[in-house]
This record gives structure tokens, C-alpha cells and sequence, in this order.
């Protein structure tokens, strides 16, 4: 099959063979990473820049990493949403970048959409490094080729994801990609962090981490924002702890060869207590780092400036 | 000069009428209604007199939209009296109800007096300013609703600032009755719906925009009822968009409280779905809500719940606008789709004609107590004739309007407004209309 | 719609006989199997090297260590390709430092698939030398690569397609060419 996207919005809107390639071709870049040099001429003389409207040094750097291992020239912009209130919009910005000529533009942004404004906007290719709670489609892929590579398949596998679904565009884009794929979703959380009417998207929903754990395959756990406290979320975060948090006991619950997944930064023994966390038997939080970025390099190199 | 208009349907909800009619006016006043127009035309053989053949046309009350938003004073950039005059008449409508958010807020005699000036130097349709409930709509202090009135106010609102301090909404109920004003309500409970960009739903929660429930709407109405209620007075509910609103209006009526409900068409002719690829088009308060709201706007359109349509027209700048949905402007630039799209439910049987004319000039005309919405001998000469067939597709571009904020560029719609004249004289004729 | 001709220019036989004398060809030319891996290009190359591979242990005795090289990355027509090429794994599980490196290939043409595995190769490590086993050569370099260990030298025009299928991939062994429109 051949990738013809010209941009990468969200799972949403990649079909199972688009994932499918991009797992693939992912897993062959993961050779690359393993070299002494670690670096191939694919992307010569492709400019490719991060334009960051939100602090993340994990998904920047792994997005740039990516970008260089591919010898493409990435620039990194933090942009400030208070360039907003001095009047420089995003529509400003694209403009002025689009001037500069890049091959792709990789945007992080607080609010749900943004990058889909600035793909209606600009000829080059968008990919959407997380926008507000919508999705974060690099990071469902890189969730989801760890599962494949821990797991041998995604189909027919039980995933819980736990903790505050309405605020995370993690859950979101992983609900699209794992639901498409064939997997089973189960979520977890209090009321107040299960958005309306989310059991549409084909996910079985609970209150206990207990129900959705129980006999899982892997349980990804979900950053807490720690200022949700304030917005009555939840109410406090020793409360929340001691119900939600995924620790030796309730891990007992899923299978005997359950993986612990978290997109960090971790709160230790908030969401997750340390000795999970930590202990490699259970926890592949550092193949995801690895594995984002192979898939980061797999995108870059799908979309990767051709010609017309 | 004279105006005979010639072999049209006329429907004047008001006088029961729907029959075919020649009309002639006289001085800026209907003169006479009937089959015997020539016969007046030649009695006035002295006085010139324009006979104007409007055969397959449809000859109705002025139309009245009673919640619009003019921008001027203060963000002329979005639109001002003139420019949103001339939409209104473009649209069809003879005469708009201005809301108070302009900068300053509509709060005092002197902006109400600006206001009125504005529009009479535009000289299209009659403009009537809403005055503000609060000073600078911030809900503390009531304004001077009587000094206001006599500048010309026909209704008191915050609108888009919902009071949601009951007791001062009491007291501004209490205080217009005794005015016999009516009191405008923009229904939302502020804390519910705080941060909300959306419908609250299966579209925000796959968009992942905060969502503004149908609660926030609904518990204000039900408080408004009870306030209404208990007090005994007159409240109006502006743009209503949830069925639990619908359900809530229409069991208030049945309980005989003095409670009159407008809606606007986008909330019976688009849903969240639509909000899909994030088009700030597509972003107004409250917000396009459900398939099954719509349906219920519908039946209370339908069941006569709903009296009045009007199309909140809230011009905006292309800059407003082309940003991230988040700090997109609300609302959606109205006035010259409206008629068409509202005509849309007498096509679909919604709505019959006598009933669409009713909610778009007989009882927007009766909440705010204007001598108008009647075509009666002495009457002001305010009518539209609209051309229930003609095919056409909106284009933002030919928007007399400076908002070109709409969702509905490019659709195809039939019917609009042909002919629309004001005070006897016409201040609109469609390029596809032949005088 | 011209009918193609496809015509045989060797069969099972001939491939295994120009597989053993290639096989001989490395090992006198190398003096031995010291210092030697095999690369085999994706896709055609794989399976001709696994042969070779075994070839040489045949006669030699020991195994020689075989890579695996998808040379996708390095080709110098991808930022003129609208959709990319699917990318195959690279396996190297061994050091090319002061190696003698056979590339092996099933069809030599233009030369530019060689220059982008030798390109790859050289980011592995700094092999003593890089040498190129080919089953065809079919003439036509557009780049100044000859090969050092040849099956088959045949002339053939630009039109035509020339196809190396073998057992492990297409169940049969031949080198067919045929007319392309």
C-alpha cells in the first residue's frame, strides 16, 4: 500500500493499513538507533521545524532526534500562546514559517484543533505533536508499537487506560488506534474524568481500577495534572491515590504477564506507585521512549517532502 | 410617490389574511388592501403611482428580527448601524432590535440616542435598541430603565452576560413590568458552562473541546420560569437550543406564565457533528447542540412553544475568527440567510407560511410592543416580498453585511427576500428581481 | 495492448551452476573465508547470498556471517518520489571493520542501487574492501560500478525487464526477460 496522507492530524483519521505501514516501517528504523552512527541521508537538505506552543521537552526531543537521525534540519521554535494576546496569530506564524520554506512542520498546542487549522493553512505537511485533549497520534503509535512488540499483536488484547480520559488527548488518540486494530479498551476513573457519552467510542467504561484491570494485557496509566485538584476533579490527591493508583496489589489482577504502560512524566505514587514504575518486569516505559522515536522517524520519512 | 404592488399572495398573519391581493401605498402607509387597486390607483390620477408586478410572490408583514448585534458603538471593525441596516433589509427585514454589548454598553440614554441617530442617518430599516439590564451588563447594578425608555429602548437584556444573580433578576422583572418592557434572557448558568467551547457530547469528547452542557441552558430557564412565576411578569427567552429548554418553555405555557421563546436557524439546521474539522464558523452560544435538540426545536417551533425566529446576528472580522477554535469569537453573521433558511421548514413542513410569517414579524412585533407586523390600512408601509422559488447559493462575499462569519458559504437555498420596503419606499430589490 | 514476450535465459540448473563457480570465484579471489561476510541486497539479493552462504560453507567448512541490507534510505531518487517506498528491515549483527564485504545482488543495471549499499555499508564501519557478486549483469551503468563476480552477462535493451525468480520467494528458479511496454 502506499501512504498518501498529506498530514498527520489524529488516529481518527488512519485507516489500519495507513497504522499498519507505519508500524512497520517503524520497526525497521529501530535498526538505526542501534548503529554507531546513527544516521541515514534520507531527509538531506529537508528543513523540518517543531513548532512548540507548549513546554515539552520529551516529545521535542524525540520529534528532533528523529528529524536529525533522518539528516534533515530541524529548528525548534517555542512559541508562547501569549503571542496570541500580542496579536501574532497562529495564522501569523504559519505564514511567516511558510516563508522559510520547510518540507514539515511538527506543532504542539494547548488548544484542541490548532493543527488542523494550520494544515488548512500552509502547503507543507502538519503532524500533530498533541493539540489541547484531542489526540496525540505519535504517541498512540509509539503506545501501540511497544504493545506490538511486547505483546506480538495488538487484536483481541484487553487494555485498560486509567486515570483522567476527559483531559488526555493519550487516551483519545490510543481509543482510535487500539479500537481500530482490534483491541479491547477498557477505561477507568472517577465520573468526573470520564467525558459524556466516551462509550461511544467503543470502550467498555468504569469507576474501579479494579473492574477495568482485572485479566488485562496492558494497563496504561495517565498523567495526573496536579492543578485538577483545584477544578474539583477530584478532591484531593491522597484521595485519589489511594483509589486510583496502579500498585502490587491491584496489579495482581491482570495477567501474570501484564505490561505498565505511562506516556510521562510519571507522578510516582500518585498514579503510580514506584516499585511498578520501576521494576522491569512490568514496566516498558523506557521502550516507549526507544519506540517513539522509530515511529517519529517512520512518520517524517512517510511524509517526507516528495516532489509533486 | 405611489406603490401598487400587484398580484401577489398576501399573508398577514395578524388579519388572518393568505389570499391573493393588490396593495396599495400611499405616503409611506398602507393605503388599501383588496382586488381594487386599480380602481384606487385611478382615483389618485393626479399623483404619480408605480404599479409593480409581483405575481408569484409571496407579500408579508415587514420582516422583524428581534435579536441582532450592530457592533457600533465600539467595534465598527465587525460591522456598524449602517452596514448591519443593510443586511437587514437584504435579508428581508424592516425592522431589528439591536442588542446592548457594544463598547460602551448600550447602558444610557446618550448610546441609545447614538444608536437611533446612527440608523436614521442610514436610513433602511428601523432600528430598536435593547438596553442593557445592568450597568455595563455586569450584573450589579440595574440601569435607568425609565430615562432609557424614553430614549427609545423596546426591551432590557445583557445579553450573552446571563444575570445569574436571581435576585437581581427579580428585581430587573419586577422594575421592567411596571415599564411594560419586556426583560431578554440569554439563558446559561456561567458555572456550568465555564470554559465550555461546544455542545457537551460525543462530538467534545472525541474533539476534546471542554463542552457546555444542555444543563447550563435549562437550569436558567427553569429558574426564569420560577422567577417569572412568582413575580408575574413578562420574561423572553433568547435563541433557545436544547429540547429540555423546548419542554420546559412549553410546560410554562401551558401553566399560563407570561413566558415568549425565539430560537435562530442554525440551531434547527445544523448539529455538533458538524463542528467536526474545528470550523470557527461553526462556534456560537449557545452552541449547536444535538440531532435530537434540533428535531425538538423543531416540534416547538412546530407546537407554537417557540414564537419568535430570530437569527442573533453577530457579525464578526475575518480575524476574529480564523484562529484556534478556542479563542475564536462566538456567533454567526445572520441576517441575510435567515429568511431562506427558515423558509427550509415550510418547505419540509415544518412550519406553514402563516406560521414562519407569525415567529419572523406578527410576534416579534407583539413581545416588543411595536405597532408593527400588521399590514393595516395607515400602517407604516413596511413589507417584504418574498420570492418562495428562486434558487440560490450564499456567498459570503456578496454579504452586505461586514461579517462574513457564516457556516452556510456556499449552500444552496431556496427563496428570499426580493422586495423589501420600509416606510413606503424600497430599500432592497434583488439583482433577480425586475422592478 | 502488445503481447509481452517473456523468454527464459536460465533455468534451475544454470542458476545453481553460476551460484557453485561464483561461490569458487570468492573464495580464490579472498584466498579463504578470513575476513569475509556476505551483504545481501533487499529484496533480490537475500536469497542469492543465503545460497552463497551456504555454498561456501559447503567447500570451505565453517559459516561466514551474512547481513541483510535494504538500501531504501540511501537511494537518491526519494525526494523526487511523491510516495515513499516500503522499508525493509536491515540486519548487520556483525562488525564491517577492516572486512572484506561481498554485496551480492540479483540484477546489476544502472549501478545505483550499488552506490546506495555502498553508501549504507560505509556508515556501518570501514570495511578493508567491498566487493559485488551479481547473477545478471545487464549493462546499462549509468554510474562507474562494475561488478567483481558475474553469473550472467546479458545484453538486453532498455525496454526490456529482466526478473530473477527464485525458489524461496516465487517457488520457481529462472531468469526471465520480457518486452515492458
Amino acid at each position: 500500500m502506499k501512504f498518501d496522507k498529506k498530514d498527520i492530524l489524529g488516529m481518527k483519521d488512519l485507516s489500519v493499513e495507513e497504522i499498519n505501514l507505519i508500524l512497520e516501517t517503524a520497526e525497521s528504523f529501530l535498526e538505526i538507533s542501534t548503529r554507531e552512527i546513527k544516521k541515514v541521508p534520507t531527509l538531506r537538505g529537508k528543513t523540518i521545524i517543531n513548532l512548540f506552543y507548549e513546554a515539552s521537552t520529551r516529545t521535542r526531543t524525540s520529534f528532533e532526534i528523529a528529524g536529525k537521525r533522518l539528516s534533515a534540519d530541524t529548528i525548534n521554535i517555542s512559541a508562547s500562546t501569549s503571542s496570541v494576546v500580542k496579536g501574532e496569530t497562529l495564522i501569523d506564524t504559519a505564514r511567516n514559517l511558510e516563508a522559510m520554506h520547510p518540507d514539515i512542520i511538527v506543532i504542539r498546542h494547548s488548544a484542541a484543533g490548532a493543527p488542523h487549522l494550520l494544515a488548512s493553512l500552509v502547503k507543507q505537511s502538519i503532524i500533530n505533536a498533541g493539540d489541547g485533549a484531542h489526540e496525540h497520534p505519535t504517541q498512540a503509535l509509539l503506545d501501540m508499537m511497544t504493545i506490538k512488540e511486547k505483546k506480538g499483536r495488538l487484536k483481541g488484547l484487553k487494555i485498560a487506560i486509567v486515570g483522567d480520559i476527559a483531559h488526555s488527548r493519550v487516551a483519545r488518540s490510543n481509543i482510535y488506534g487500539l479500537t481500530k486494530m482490534g483491541a479491547e479498551v477498557l477505561l477507568a476513573g472517577p465520573a468526573t474524568m470520564l467525558p459524556r457519552d466516551i462509550d461511544q467510542m467503543g470502550v467498555k467504561v468504569f469507576n474501579k481500577i479494579e473492574d477495568a484491570i482485572d485479566g488485562a494485557d496492558v494497563v496504561m496509566m495517565l498523567r495526573i495534572q496536579l492543578e485538577r485538584e483545584k477544578q474539583n476533579i477530584f478532591p484531593s490527591l491522597r484521595e485519589y491515590a489511594q483509589r486510583y493508583c496502579l500498585n502490587r496489589k491491584n496489579i495482581a489482577l491482570a495477567k501474570k504477564d501484564v505490561i505498565v504502560m505511562h506516556p510521562g512524566p510519571l507522578n510516582r505514587g500518585v498514579e503510580i506507585s514506584p516499585d511498578i514504575a520501576d521494576d522491569p518486569s512490568y514496566s516498558v516505559i523506557l521502550d516507549q521512549v526507544n519506540n517513539g522515536v522509530a515511529v517519529r522517524m517512520a512518520l517524517l520519512y512517510l511524509l517526507g517532502g516528495g516532489h509533486e | 410617490m405611489n406603490l401598487v404592488l400587484k398580484g401577489a399572495r398576501v399573508i398577514d398573519p395578524s388579519q388572518k389574511i393568505d389570499a391573493p391581493m393588490n396593495i396599495l401605498i400611499k405616503d409611506g402607509k398602507i393605503a388599501e388592501l383588496g382586488d381594487n387597486t386599480d380602481k384606487a390607483k385611478r382615483d389618485n390620477g393626479s399623483e404619480q403611482t408605480k404599479t409593480i408586478d409581483v405575481k408569484n410572490m409571496i407579500v408579508t408583514p415587514g420582516l422583524i428580527d428581534m435579536h441582532v448585534h450592530l457592533r457600533e458603538p465600539g467595534f465598527e471593525y465587525k460591522e456598524t448601524i449602517a452596514s448591519g441596516c443593510a443586511a437587514a433589509v437584504a435579508g428581508g427585514f424592516t425592522s431589528i432590535a439591536c442588542m446592548p454589548n457594544t463598547k460602551p454598553v448600550n447602558d444610557n440614554r446618550s448610546i441609545t440616542e447614538f444608536i437611533r441617530r446612527k440608523a436614521a442617518e442610514a436610513n433602511l430599516a428601523n432600528v430598536y435598541p435593547i438596553g442593557a439590564i445592568s450597568m455595563g451588563a455586569e450584573g450589579k447594578i440595574l440601569t435607568e430603565f425609565w430615562d432609557m425608555k424614553d430614549a427609545g429602548i423596546v426591551a432590557f437584556s445583557d445579553d450573552g452576560r446571563p444575570l445569574m444573580d436571581a435576585a437581581l433578576m427579580r428585581r430587573a422583572l419586577e422594575y421592567a413590568h411596571s415599564l411594560e418592557l419586556p426583560i431578554i434572557q440569554h439563558c446559561e448558568d456561567t458555572n456550568l458552562s465555564a470554559g465550555g467551547l461546544m455542545h457537551e457530547g460525543y462530538y467534545s469528547t472525541i474533539l476534546g473541546l471542554r463542552g457546555i452542557p444542555s444543563l447550563a441552558e435549562e437550569t436558567m430557564i427553569a429558574r426564569d420560569i420560577l422567577i417569572a412565576e412568582y413575580t408575574d411578569t413578562k420574561v423572553h427567552i433568547a435563541h433557545v437550543s436544547t429540547a429540555g429548554a423546548v419542554r420546559l418553555i412549553r410546560e410554562a405555557k401551558k401553566r399560563r406564565i407570561k413566558i415568549t421563546a425565539e430560537t435562530a436557524p442554525h440551531y434547527f439546521t445544523l448539529t455538533d457533528e458538524s463542528l467536526q474539522n474545528y470550523d470557527t464558523n461553526l462556534k456560537v452560544n449557545p452552541p449547536l447542540r444535538s440531532a435530537a435538540d434540533v428535531a425538538a426545536i423543531k416540534e416547538g417551533l412546530a407546537d407554537g412553544t417557540i414564537d419568535a425566529l430570530a437569527c442573533d446576528h453577530a457579525p464578526h472580522a475575518r480575524t476574529d475568527k480564523e484562529v484556534e477554535f478556542e479563542y475564536a469569537a462566538n456567533g454567526i453573521s445572520g441576517l441575510e440567510t435567515s429568511l431562506a433558511l427558515s423558509l427550509a421548514l415550510v418547505h419540509e413542513g415544518v412550519l406553514a407560511w402563516r406560521e414562519l410569517i407569525e415567529k419572523m414579524s406578527t410576534n416579534p412585533a407583539r413581545i416588543l410592543n411595536l405597532s408593527k407586523g400588521a399590514l393595516v390600512p395607515g400602517a407604516d408601509a413596511d413589507i417584504t416580498v418574498i420570492d418562495p422559488q428562486v434558487k440560490w447559493k450564499v456567498s459570503v462575499k456578496d454579504f452586505r453585511s461586514r461579517g462574513k462569519n457564516s457556516p452556510f458559504d456556499g449552500r444552496a437555498l431556496q427563496g428570499r427576500a426580493v422586495l423589501t420596503i420600509v416606510g413606503g419606499e424600497i430599500k432592497y430589490c434583488a439583482p433577480s428581481f425586475k422592478l | 495492448m502488445s503481447q509481452n514476450k517473456i523468454k527464459t535465459v536460465m533455468d534451475k540448473e544454470g542458476i545453481e551452476r553460476c551460484l557453485t563457480r561464483i561461490a569458487y570465484e570468492i573464495l580464490e579471489k579472498n584466498k579463504g573465508i578470513e575476513n569475509l561476510v556476505l551483504v545481501g541486497i533487499r529484496t533480490g539479493g537475500v536469497h542469492l547470498a543465503e545460497r552463497l552462504q551456504k555454498k561456501i560453507s559447503a567447500i570451505e567448512g565453517g559459516k561466514i556471517p551474512l547481513g541483510i541490507l535494504d538500501i531504501t534510505l540511501y537511494r537518491d531518487d526519494l525526494s523526487s518520489a511523491k510516495k515513499k517506498p516500503r522499508l525493509g528491515k536491515t540486519k548487520i549483527p556483525f562488525s564491517l571493520d577492516n572486512k572484506i564485504v561481498v554485496l551480492i545482488d540479483d540484477v546489476l543495471f544502472t549501478g545505483r542501487t550499488i552506490r546506495a549499499a555502498m553508501d549504507a555499508l560505509i556508515d556501518f564501519g570501514r570495511p578493508k574492501m567491498i566487493q559485488l557478486a551479481v547473477l545478471i549483469d545487464r549493462g546499462h551503468r549509468e554510474l562507474p560500478i562494475r561488478a567483481d563476480f558475474v553469473g550472467k552477462n546479458l545484453p538486453s535493451s532498455l525496454w526490456e525487464a529482466v526478473s530473477v525468480n527464485l525458489v524461496e520467494k516465487n517457488g520457481v528458479d529462472e531468469v526471465v526477460i520480457k518486452e515492458d511496454n
